[in-house]
């Protein structure tokens, strides 16, 4: 049964990914994606993972996309002006070839296929994933945590300063 | 009984299709006999009737709108894009219903030995004895929250007018900057309770005879919380997207027939979502008086709670004018975010020594 739902949420999954880069109308592209987010958020629920799943859909769909579809809108971008790069195909077909071939190596070959380590998944199920997540981000990884919130912090001031005309 | 399907009683999927379909049913009505509610209530407060002429003081004036509008000629601009016009509707409509999914609207019953809690993504554990619900409760509804305004968005763009064009950027702008301030004070409430778990918070929402109530222990964070859903969800005195004075009738502007009616039915859902998540979070959720000794009593205390909610919407409306854009924008950023940050380092202060 698991199997079958990860095998129908794959396929919608590849079938949007596929619409992003096809579609004419970059609306269109933006609204595939969202789908495919969707999708990953799926899979994250499926490895007992909800906080990530919720955040998924938070941050990349729910923020980042308005942003990419409030852009594309504003700028009004004309369907035939993508045509022109066609040529850049073959590159792109290239690197993402050997993308998709390190992905395949690492999923293979590294630790990640079989994890490792005290984080097993019934501890997981046991403790809860928000809790574990929250301990280990204010415990250990607290000096991480804090300088990408200082690097966000730089680039919301960074912004401010450039939209403002009188500071 | 005995029957079990994939690892699950049969009661299970039975319990599970029942919920979903109550609650389905709970808020449509719900939604119908809003719009009357909001007519007759506002008719009164300024001392008009209402409706009157369909049925007993105008009860079917719900019917009569909802044929009205499914008979009329659905219109699709010639300019527009087709897609999005057309999907827009829906992605505003679905995400009001289902963060319904996560919110409990009553404790557990038991019906023929089976125990059932009421609450649509949640099952009882006989061996644990305890309610396992998605422990991201809290998070699904900010996440669902944040993709209702696409649905705005999509439509403003796609009808392909001005008019509808700034309803949408409008709303949008309005709905992001005041999630921010709502997802703010809810972590208020989390640093209380602890958990993100919907039926926990409930829980710890049910002693000392309703002063347990977030309310009372958040009241800046409650009284915000609810402003800010009421700005999320276009309510007045925030309706700016689709301000008639100005921008005739915003992002809706070109819509027609049914899919008009959808985005009307969106605003309601609405709502009714935003009412219950405030209960659940601030209210004590179906909390009251002899719930232990009667599991059937949680329900009808949450929709109680949840149509009083709804009458202060109502009634706000009636009394408020709408905001200027510029006001709604400082009250947003420089009241609500400061204030709401504010409180969470009282909340952690107090905390921290209690």
């Amino acid at each position: 049964m698991e199997t079958l739902f990860f095998l129908i949420i794959s396929l919608v999954a590849i079938v949007s990914a596929i619409l992003v880069i096809t579609c004419k109308n970059p609306i269109n592209s933006a609204l595939s994606l969202i789908m495919t987010f969707f999708c990953l958020a799926t899979y994250y629920v499926m490895l007992d993972a909800p906080f990530m799943a919720a955040v998924q859909v938070m941050v990349y769909a729910g923020a980042i996309m308005v942003l990419i579809v409030f852009t594309i809108m504003l700028l009004n971008i004309r369907i035939d002006a993508s045509k022109k790069h066609s040529h850049k195909l073959i590159f792109g077909s290239i690197i993402g070839f050997f993308t998709l071939l390190n992905v395949v190596f690492v999923l293979i070959r590294s630790r990640a296929a079989v994890p490792t380590g005290p984080y097993s998944g019934d501890m997981i199920k046991n403790i809860g994933h928000t809790e574990l997540i929250g301990r280990e981000m204010f415990t250990n990884f607290l000096l991480p945590f804090e300088i990408t919130s200082i690097l966000l912090l730089v680039a919301i001031v960074g912004a401010v300063i450039l939209a403002k005309k009188k500071i | 009984m005995g029957i079990e399907i994939l690892g699950l009683p049969m009661m299970y999927y039975i319990a599970m299709v029942a919920k979903v379909l109550v609650a389905f049913v709970f808020v449509l009505l719900t939604v119908a006999y809003a719009t009357y509610a909001e007519r007759k209530i506002i008719g009164h407060m300024q001392v008009r009737l209402g409706p009157m002429r369909t049925g007993w003081h105008g009860l079917l004036q719900p019917i009569a709108d909802g044929l009205k509008l499914f008979f009329k000629e659905e219109i699709i601009p010639a300019q527009a894009n087709k897609f999005a016009f057309l999907v827009a509707p829906l992605i505003a409509l679905i995400p009001a219903f289902i963060t319904f999914a996560v919110i409990p609207f009553g404790g557990v019953i038991e019906v023929a030995g089976y125990k059932i809690p009421l609450q649509i993504a949640a099952y009882y554990d006989t061996a644990a004895g305890q309610v396992y619900d998605v422990n991201v409760g809290v998070l699904y509804i900010l996440a669902m929250s944040s993709l209702g305004v696409y649905g705005i968005v999509l439509a403003g763009w796609a009808s392909n007018s001005k008019y509808s064009l700034m309803g949408g950027l409008r709303a949008s702008a309005q709905m992001i900057s005041y999630e921010l301030a709502a997802g703010l004070c809810i972590i208020a409430v989390f640093m209380l309770s602890g958990t993100l778990s919907l039926t926990k918070i409930v829980e710890l929402q049910s002693g000392m005879g309703g002063f347990d109530w977030y309310l009372f222990k958040q009241p800046l964070a409650a009284f915000m919380f609810f402003i800010c859903s009421l700005a999320e969800i276009n309510r007045t005195p925030f309706d700016l997207p689709e301000a008639e004075t100005e921008l005739v009738s915003g992002f809706c502007t070109e819509y027609s027939s049914m899919k008009y009616a959808m985005f009307f039915m969106a605003e309601y859902a609405n709502m009714v979502t935003v009412s219950a998540i405030t209960v659940t979070l601030f209210l004590g959720g179906w909390n009251g008086p002899l719930t232990a000794a009667m599991p059937l009593l949680g329900p009808v205390y949450f929709i109680a709670k949840v149509y009083f909610l709804i009458f202060v919407c109502m009634w706000i409306r009636a009394t408020l004018p709408r905001y200027r854009y510029d006001q709604l924008m400082h009250l947003g950023w420089k009241v609500f975010i400061p204030l709401a940050l504010v409180n969470i380092v009282v909340t952690g202060i107090i905390g921290y020594f209690l």
